[in-house]
């Protein structure tokens, strides 16, 4: 489906990237939902803001991806009674970004399927809603007791394993839930939201300019992808372009760090399947890369080198062919690194067929990014409707079908393979030209959406301005939204120490979700 | 019983309670330098040690006398089978007293109180831990049974002292039936020390451990017993090895000039197997634990068809 098949009348924003923007009555919200699920569209992201002071009530918006670009639909809800219809019967993952709206914002949906709270852990009682305009940011609530009920399974020798939020290593904070016979796993519920810092509230007291570098911390291991959605999205809505160049560098910092991520990542795989040899070689390796990376940008995970109009330092041409022959050199240690990873029996036993996700699931649960791809969706945004320079490269989208660990753990060699490929080409084709120009003043109350293939899968980051070039609503959107779920579905039926493992293929972010 | 040989029994005691962490240490240096890192030194079980002796000691809230005893008995256990198993001498009082089905008695009452332990406290991971612990022992004692039943056979005696002697004696030559139950031993080992592939002693993944998930509970100087515990059980283990299928250079009873060749070739000996350890431990990934079942099969297997080996081969003679 097309955003031209949608009976709205959009109003497209300016830029390289397809978005439109339409208002929806009530009862096409859900109707709506229907007819893009079968249409074989996505819900990427859901959320709600405050417009009581403009006396407009609420809203609650909704993003689809289609085939030829992103639609924005968005629906206004009277102030006294801000409720919607549920999108969940069309698109599972709207489940939690509908919870998440309604501890925040207080808009819920009409009989919704899980009416408990997802954010709200005690630290702001059931009436309140901190990202209500009328709430200050710094408000202290008295803790409430917090008792989430957890879905039990019962039955004869069906015990429960509580998991975290504190964990053995040091790894973000998360509950999981085991209901287990023996060994074997019958169902996994996670609870998130530990790390709820009020992101979205703190944009709310920042200009457009200062923005960028707390969306470049809403998930520390995607600092680009969002740093660059977040900039894509005020360039939209500024009217901005950025030259070549400087779209160039944003890509190529992109790949880097989904190098590096991927780097990691096939270590600890490796490291938690016992193979310590395997993170002893990729941490060196990411070391490496890392390195190179503080020497040329000067930050190790080039943290706030992009900013909205390009980037904040060029790069010296005389530091390509360093550049080229890195790329050159890792490309080869990965592929030997790869030949022992899958020559390894022991190992690539406890890779496959474990943690599981079918094509058919991911499909109906709308799984996304690196972990859709290892289950045979051909999602990638620098594939399809690429914005520039993703356009003029030619990037091949690695898929797997078997869905299972060795799945997720081979796209992401693919990726890094083809990530080198690409920070090589674009090295040995950079554009000459300024690297930033300046972004003209924001018209209050319009939007833009930037969206970006981060290494975990699509990044959205919305923006709306305020009054005085500051920002009025910001939501940045982690593709974990999408992925958690389909992780409680992955672990079915296999055995509990197969979790950290599967766990892992994911490697989803808690931060990023929790906001 | 003579003062001497009281001495080689206190002697070989405290070597082996001195040097254990030394082994530890080593196995874990040399599992670093084969996957290029340096490595915290030989000497960090010890500074691992002191530290937690220094630490307070906390405890859970219904934790019972059971729980705070454990250490204790489990230290105890280990340092008394270190007075069974011939190191250094064979002259040892205590040999008579205890052969090696008391040697795996032994080693079982530790395993139990263990597990019982990491029940006491009602967490989730304690008898986690505590189950799997006990799936992997009640398929690796029987291995190990097998194992020490087939030299048993060759010196007609259960009796550990005994049976080194024997073996010592006879005139190198190559016995099949020995060198199927050296590698059903080498399986038993890495399965009851908690090594890879059946188990990771430096996981941080709670949902995986094994028999780290029963000590998790513990800490100050309980753990630091644990830990000195755990050390030992690995060189008493590596000890047996070396003395069934590796015994020449022991001092025996009486030779008391010996003794320092017997210091020298038990230190090369374990500086060697040490390493054979941590390069098995590299090139294996940890098994999936459904498959730790059928590698003590296998390891089962191997002692029995060493058995066979040695009856239709070997003769009784």
């Amino acid at each position: 489906m097309r955003l031209a098949d949608l009976p709205f009348p959009f109003e497209s924003a300016p830029g390289p990237a397809a978005v439109g923007f339409a208002e929806v009555m009530a009862d096409q919200w859900q109707v709506t939902a229907g007819r893009l699920r079968s249409a074989g569209a996505t819900l990427v992201a859901l959320w709600a803001a405050d417009r009581r002071d403009l006396h407009d009530g609420f809203e609650i918006r909704a993003a689809y991806a289609l085939e030829d670009g992103l639609a924005c639909l968005r629906l206004s809800l009277p102030a006294e009674a801000p409720d919607y219809p549920d999108l969940g019967e069309h698109f599972p993952a709207a489940g939690r970004m509908q919870r998440a709206a309604f501890d925040l914002t207080g808009v819920a949906p009409l009989d919704p399927a899980d009416g408990r709270p997802w954010l709200r852990h005690g630290a702001w009682p059931a009436g309140a809603h901190p990202l209500r305009r009328d709430v200050v940011a710094r408000s202290v609530w008295p803790a409430v007791p917090d008792d989430y009920n957890f879905v039990s399974v019962s039955g004869d020798g069906v015990h429960e394993i509580p998991v975290g939020p504190v964990h053995a290593g040091t790894i973000e904070p998360g509950h999981f839930r085991f209901s287990v016979v023996g060994e074997r796993v019958l169902r996994l519920e996670a609870r998130l939201g530990y790390k709820h810092k009020g992101i979205e509230k703190r944009f709310e007291s920042m200009t457009l300019d200062e923005g960028v570098a707390l969306a470049g911390r809403v998930s520390g291991d995607s600092t680009v992808a969002f740093a660059w959605a977040y900039a894509m999205a005020v360039e939209q809505l500024t009217g901005a372009t950025i030259p070549p160049r400087a779209a160039a560098l944003r890509a190529m910092l992109l790949e880097r760090e989904r190098v590096a991520s991927h780097l990691g990542d096939l270590g600890a795989l490796g490291n938690d399947a016992g193979f310590a040899f395997g993170l002893a070689q990729f941490s060196r390796l990411k070391e490496d890369w890392l390195r190179l990376n503080a020497r040329f940008w000067g930050h190790r995970y080039l943290m706030d080198r992009i900013v909205p109009g390009g980037l904040t330092d060029d790069l010296d041409d005389a530091h390509l062919p360093v550049l080229a022959r890195q790329v050159h050199d890792l490309a080869d240690e990965v592929a030997r690194l790869r030949r022992i990873y899958d020559d390894h029996a022991g190992l690539q036993d406890r890779l496959r067929d474990c943690g599981v996700v079918s094509n058919d699931l991911a499909q109906r649960l709308g799984l996304t990014g690196l972990a859709a791809r290892a289950s045979g969706m051909a999602v990638d945004l620098r594939v399809g409707c690429a914005v520039p320079p993703y356009d003029g490269l030619d990037v091949r989208c690695a898929t797997r079908p078997e869905g299972d660990v060795a799945a997720r753990a081979a796209v992401r060699f693919d990726e890094v393979t083809e990530s080198l490929r690409l920070i090589g080409l674009l090295a040995e084709t950079l554009p000459d030209g300024p690297t930033r120009v300046a972004v003209p003043s924001a018209r209050q109350g319009s939007c833009g959406i930037g969206r970006v293939e981060g290494w975990r899968g699509e990044v959205l980051v919305f923006v709306e301005a305020g009054a005085d070039e500051r920002i009025r609503r910001c939501h940045p959107h982690d593709p974990s939204w999408q992925n958690w779920p389909l992780l409680e579905h992955a672990i079915l039926g296999n055995i509990v120490p197969d979790f950290p493992l599967i766990n892992k293929s994911f490697n989803l972010s808690y931060s990023g979700v929790d906001l | 019983m003579l003062p001497q040989y009281a001495l080689s029994q206190l002697l070989e005691a405290l070597f082996a309670v001195v040097v254990a962490p030394l082994a530890l240490g080593w196995v874990n240096q040399c599992r670093a330098w084969l996957q290029n890192r340096r490595g915290p030194g030989v000497t960090q079980p010890y500074r691992v040690i002191a530290k937690l002796f220094r630490k307070e000691v906390v405890l859970a809230h219904q934790a019972s006398f059971l729980f705070r005893a454990v250490p204790y008995v489990v230290f105890g256990c280990m340092v008394l089978a270190t007075g069974i198993v011939p190191m250094l001498a064979t002259a040892l009082p205590f040999a008579p007293a205890a052969d090696v089905i008391a040697l795996v008695g032994l080693l079982a009452l530790a395993r139990i109180f263990m597990a019982l332990a990491a029940m006491d406290t009602g967490t989730a991971f304690g008898s986690l831990g505590a189950r799997r612990e006990m799936l992997v022992a009640a398929l690796a004692e029987p291995a190990l049974l097998m194992v020490f039943f087939m030299p048993s056979l060759i010196a007609r005696s259960t009796s550990l002292t005994t049976i080194v002697e024997t073996l010592a004696h006879q005139r190198v030559a190559v016995h099949p039936s020995l060198a199927f139950a050296a590698v059903a031993f080498v399986m038993v080992m890495l399965a009851e020390n908690a090594r890879i592939p059946v188990d990771n002693p430096g996981t941080h993944l709670e949902l995986t451990m094994i028999h780290e998930a029963t000590i998790l509970e513990y800490s100050g100087r309980h753990l630091a017993l644990i830990e000195w515990a755990h050390a030992l059980k690995l060189l008493v283990y590596a000890t047996i090895g070396i003395a069934l299928f590796l015994p020449w250079g022991i001092a025996e009873a009486g030779h008391w000039a010996g003794l320092p060749t017997a210091v020298l070739a038990l230190v090369a000996k374990l500086l060697v197997g040490g390493a054979a350890l941590a390069v098995t431990e590299t090139v294996s990934a940890k098994l999936r634990i459904f498959r730790a079942p059928e590698f003590l099969a296998t390891a089962f297997l191997m002692a029995v068809l060493g058995m066979l080996t040695h009856l239709l081969l070997e003769g009784t003679a």
